[in-house]
């Protein structure tokens, strides 16, 4: 019957149907914002990867000098041979992969400990004080990941290749051993204690949202406590587990700061340090055979977390609405390992800090005795007896520009992270279970698998020649500010879906049944019900934003120099108390960009975090 | 003012699903009408339709003499230039307007002055009884009167047509029965033509004035509750209405007026049916008797639900399981004797392979 109808239209009318059809598709937000976001996606993320594979199999002008008779722009596997098979490639790629290898796997597995346990006893014991762990945890987040780094270099340098004293060798006289000063021990430790914020929250919310009946029902059957924990609460936290190791490990392999800290200075690389010391000699389509590397590597892991946790992923909806009845008792021992864990906290937190900042204070470098303490650091006019006549940082112009820049690229980028985040929400969550939609939910996906420095890396050739309607990028702040944003895709377009997730098609509906058009249903419904997501996006990428160092670091002039990059430029330059000062000027602006935001809006830090 | 509904082969496919499936319907004006069936059988989807939320793949749909959606002619007017309201299941009123706002949500948009507003918003609150509320949140307010409010924004800017669904299924037994009585006198009032989404067939039987019983995306019957209850179109209709549920006992047709059940036969009257069918009768027309009657069969009261107004026996020959309604609280006893009489009069017959009505009484 109903082809019937469309078989009496002649030819024209049909076709004026087609047109009809297809403008009204198009017409509906969603659609047209999903291909607009597409096309957003395919010139940010695609454009450029396939940039960066084509620059590895083809000739450049720099390799001309080792390749005879070759011509720039002709296909070849001479990068690939190059860094995966030949003697140079044992260096560059092979020795730097196992390090950073062992680095992740260590830096994971000690984030695990610390944050495994913490998270156990806070959820599942009669522990006091457990506002101040949940506070103290995240606290670490907020610094740069390699504060840590800078710090243990105060406490423990030991002059084998220069730069100040540390505090320990001060003290005592001699020289802590090299393996305590550099390389793979110290560049552990600082990312482990950086990282455990992120298995604290993973595993504190799986061990919540279990059903404390799941184990009262153990209980009655007549099982131990210890049974109890072994069969029964731990394999329900294992994708939990799972997934916060795979998370940290995919984090920590391509960090950049600790190794550029604590591993650089005695020559032991990992594949993020080799990418930039390649780049930085020209070698771009060596570099970009690395970050190749580390991208499959992060693939590959990613893959496995989603093959294990998906399986298993069943289990987590089981709990709920689980309020935990039943506490392991500590007894005499509570106030004990409390008082613990709080100070082991507090050194982490503050520890690092007050190495740094004493560091600053230090008018002759490694003397720390207090009456060498002075402020000339930071408010010193320039004497050339006193770091090379570099002025103190408040009176420094290059840190004014550095700390502007760094405010500007966080504002601009957690403002257009927040934005797509909702665009890309509304879109992927109005057409769920469509093809547009999983090809967008798809594309967002893919920033996520990129390591930071092999995404920093993949715009370099980018944008260096007029694309379009874009001018050439290459060295300004806009390239800073679309490779920030860029990379946060994921992250905006995941709270983007639940924050819309929350809304209800319905109330959307109804106002479409009022009469409402799609922007006055934006406006006056989706925006107002999501706004409480949109700030708490916008804090979250303000603050990952201000202490990012691996994304950038291989993109920032000195006119974009940024506060991050330049404690990185100040330490290998030397200026270790300048370097110091810079990463506490950077705190103090996240701490108060923290606490402007959340004083405006009501969302706050740990809300983001667990979103 | 009521308005006319025609819905001309209606296909709506969800990925390889067919929800709608070349669906057929003219709701005449002023029509109560009731789209029954269990999830999944398209009714919210066909009303998601007329309401515009969804594009079909195939059809049109007419409101009053207004082409609305056409899949031949590539025309489909949005939700809001369709002239209808709509009441959700969960309210769907916006959290972040007070009643007034979100009863005027849709009066601005049609530009009315600010004391037109104070009018309407104070006759659709009147309507609902909530004369008062309208400077308070949805948050501060029950269930019950959230659902009122929703169904006074659907008032306040008068549309042609009210498509609700399932409206009451978020609220208590009991507030839904008070909601059923004012829902049924609200459109006795207005008398706009309405389409109302339900998979309780105790609302569709109370409320409707007509009803369309839906299974996989077809309407299986559409006819008046009283005609659905006692004359179902076919066997799913009938096993879908009616709590406790119809029996359904499989039989031979015998000559002279009898089907053989097997173990007994029961008397019909009439001669329409042949060879294999399905016997259906509701539990209420079932005579029961603690002592032996002529021509009854002989079960035992396998189990007794008094509740109150009446009362619900189960009883069992064997294998064969019949459900009985009684007026009042049942004095029989689990495990006693039963005599059963089937009254002729009140049997259905479906034929056996397809199901459909072969005979029923008059």
């Amino acid at each position: 019957m109903a082809t019937a109808i469309v078989e009496q239209l002649p030819l024209s009318q049909r076709i004026l149907a087609n047109i009809r059809r297809f403008f009204h598709w198009l017409s509906s937000p969603q659609v047209i914002l999903a291909l607009i976001m597409l096309a957003v996606m395919f010139y940010m993320v695609i454009v450029p990867l396939y940039r960066m594979v084509m620059t590895t199999i083809t000739y450049s002008e720099n390799d001309l000098r080792y390749a005879k008779g070759a011509v720039a722009g002709d296909f070849t596997l001479f990068h690939w041979v190059r860094m995966l098979t030949t003697k140079i490639g044992m260096m560059m790629t092979i020795q730097p992969l196992m390090h950073s290898l062992t680095i992740s796997l260590g830096a994971t597995g000690l984030a695990f400990l610390i944050g495994g346990s913490l998270a156990w006893l806070v959820v599942r014991t009669d522990l006091p004080g457990r506002n101040a762990i949940n506070v103290l945890a995240v606290i670490p987040y907020i610094m740069p990941s390699w504060t840590i780094a800078m710090a243990w270099k105060v406490m423990f340098n030991n002059g084998t290749t220069g730069g100040l004293p540390g505090m320990l060798m001060f003290w005592t006289g001699t020289p802590p051993p090299d393996w305590l000063a550099y390389g793979p021990f110290p560049i552990i430790i600082s990312s482990g204690l950086h990282y455990y914020t992120f298995f604290f929250l993973f595993v504190s919310a799986a061990l919540m949202s279990i059903d404390s009946s799941l184990e009262e029902a153990g209980e009655l059957a007549g099982a131990s406590r210890m049974r109890i924990l072994g069969k029964i609460t731990f394999p329900l936290v294992v994708p939990a587990l799972l997934s916060g190791f795979i998370m940290t490990f995919a984090k920590v392999m391509g960090t950049y700061g600790g190794p550029n800290v604590l591993g650089v200075p005695v020559r032991y690389y990992t594949v993020s340090t080799m990418i930039r010391s390649n780049i930085t000699v020209g070698a771009v389509g060596d570099a970009f055979v690395l970050a190749i590397t580390l991208i499959l590597f992060s693939m590959i892991t990613i893959n496995i977390n989603q093959k294990i946790v998906g399986t298993r992923k069943s289990y987590e909806t089981i709990g709920g609405r689980g309020f935990m009845s039943q506490k392991t008792k500590l007894r005499g021992m509570r106030y004990i390992i409390s008082a613990a864990v709080i100070t082991f906290q507090v050194l982490i937190a503050s520890g690092p800090l007050i190495l740094l900042t004493w560091s600053t204070l230090m008018l002759r470098s490694g003397n720390y005795s207090l009456s060498n303490l002075t402020l000339a650091h930071w408010i010193g006019v320039s004497d050339i007896r006193i770091n090379s006549g570099e002025p103190g940082i408040l009176r420094n112009p290059a840190i004014y520009r550095a700390a502007w820049n760094s405010i500007r690229l966080s504002v601009m980028t957690a403002f257009f992270t927040a934005f797509l985040g909702v665009i890309l929400g509304y879109s992927i969550v109005k057409l769920r279970g469509t093809r547009l939609g999983s090809y967008t939910e798809q594309l967002a996906f893919i920033p996520y698998v990129i390591p930071g420095i092999a995404f920093g890396a993949v715009y370099i050739t980018m944008f260096s020649k007029p694309v379009g309607p874009i001018p050439p990028l290459y060295g300004t702040f806009a390239l800073l500010v679309v490779v920030s944003v860029a990379k946060h895709i994921p992250y905006s377009s995941r709270s983007g879906v639940s924050a819309m997730l929350q809304v209800g098609r319905e109330l959307e509906e109804a106002a479409a049944v009022a009469g409402a058009n799609s922007w006055r249903r934006f406006r006056m419904i989706i925006f107002p019900l999501t706004r409480a997501g949109f700030i708490s996006g916008f804090l979250l990428t303000f603050i990952t934003t201000m202490r990012e160092l691996s994304l950038i670091i291989l993109l920032v002039t000195p006119s974009t120099q940024v506060l991050s990059s330049l404690t990185m430029r100040y330490s290998e330059n030397g200026n270790e108390q300048q370097a110091n000062a810079v990463i506490i000027l950077l705190i103090a602006l996240v701490l108060a960009g923290n606490f402007i935001i959340g004083r405006f809006s009501g969302g706050s830090l740990k809300k983001g975090l667990g979103g | 003012m009521a308005t006319t509904i025609t819905i001309k082969n209606l296909t709506k496919k969800f990925g390889n699903v067919v929800a709608v499936n070349n669906l057929s319907l003219t709701i005449e004006p002023g029509t109560f009408l009731t789209l029954l069936g269990p999830s999944g059988c398209g009714k919210t989807t066909l009303l998601r339709c007329i309401a515009g939320l969804e594009d079909p793949n195939e059809g049109e749909i007419y409101i009053g003499d207004r082409l609305v959606f056409s899949h031949a002619k590539g025309i489909s007017l949005p939700a809001g230039q369709r002239e209808l309201g709509m009441a959700f299941q969960n309210y769907a009123l916006w959290p972040h307007m007070t009643v007034y706002k979100n009863l005027t949500f849709a009066l601005e948009i049609q530009k009315l002055s600010k004391a037109q507003m104070d009018e309407r918003v104070k006759e659709a609150l009147a309507e609902v009884q909530m004369d008062g509320y309208q400077d308070r949140y949805p948050r501060e307010m029950s269930g019950g009167q959230q659902q009122r409010i929703a169904l006074a924004r659907m008032l306040a800017y008068r549309p042609k047509v009210f498509l609700m669904d399932e409206p009451l299924s978020n609220l208590d037994a009991r507030l839904r029965m008070d909601m059923r009585g004012e829902l049924k006198r609200l459109h006795h009032v207005s008398g706009a033509t309405t389409v109302y989404v339900t998979h309780d067939q105790l609302e569709a039987l109370t409320m409707s004035s007509t009803i369309a019983v839906m299974k996989l995306g077809v309407v299986q019957q559409l006819d008046t509750p009283d005609r659905v209850y006692h004359f179902p179109a076919n066997l799913f209709v009938a096993d879908f209405i009616g709590n406790p549920k119809v029996n359904l006992l499989e039989g031979v047709v015998k000559g002279n007026n009898q089907v053989s059940l097997g173990k007994f036969d029961i008397p019909m009257n009439t001669n329409a049916a042949t060879g294999d069918v399905v016997v259906a009768v509701r539990p209420e027309d079932i005579d029961i008797s603690t002592q032996p009657k002529d021509g009854a069969v002989q079960f035992i009261a396998y189990s007794v639900l008094p509740a109150g107004a009446d009362s619900t026996i189960i009883a069992r020959l064997d294998e064969l399981e019949m459900t009985i309604k009684v007026n009042g609280i049942s004095k029989i006893k689990m495990d006693e004797k039963i005599w059963l009489t089937f009254d002729p009069d009140a049997l259905n017959l479906y034929d056996k392979k397809s199901g459909d009505l072969i005979a029923s009484h008059v």
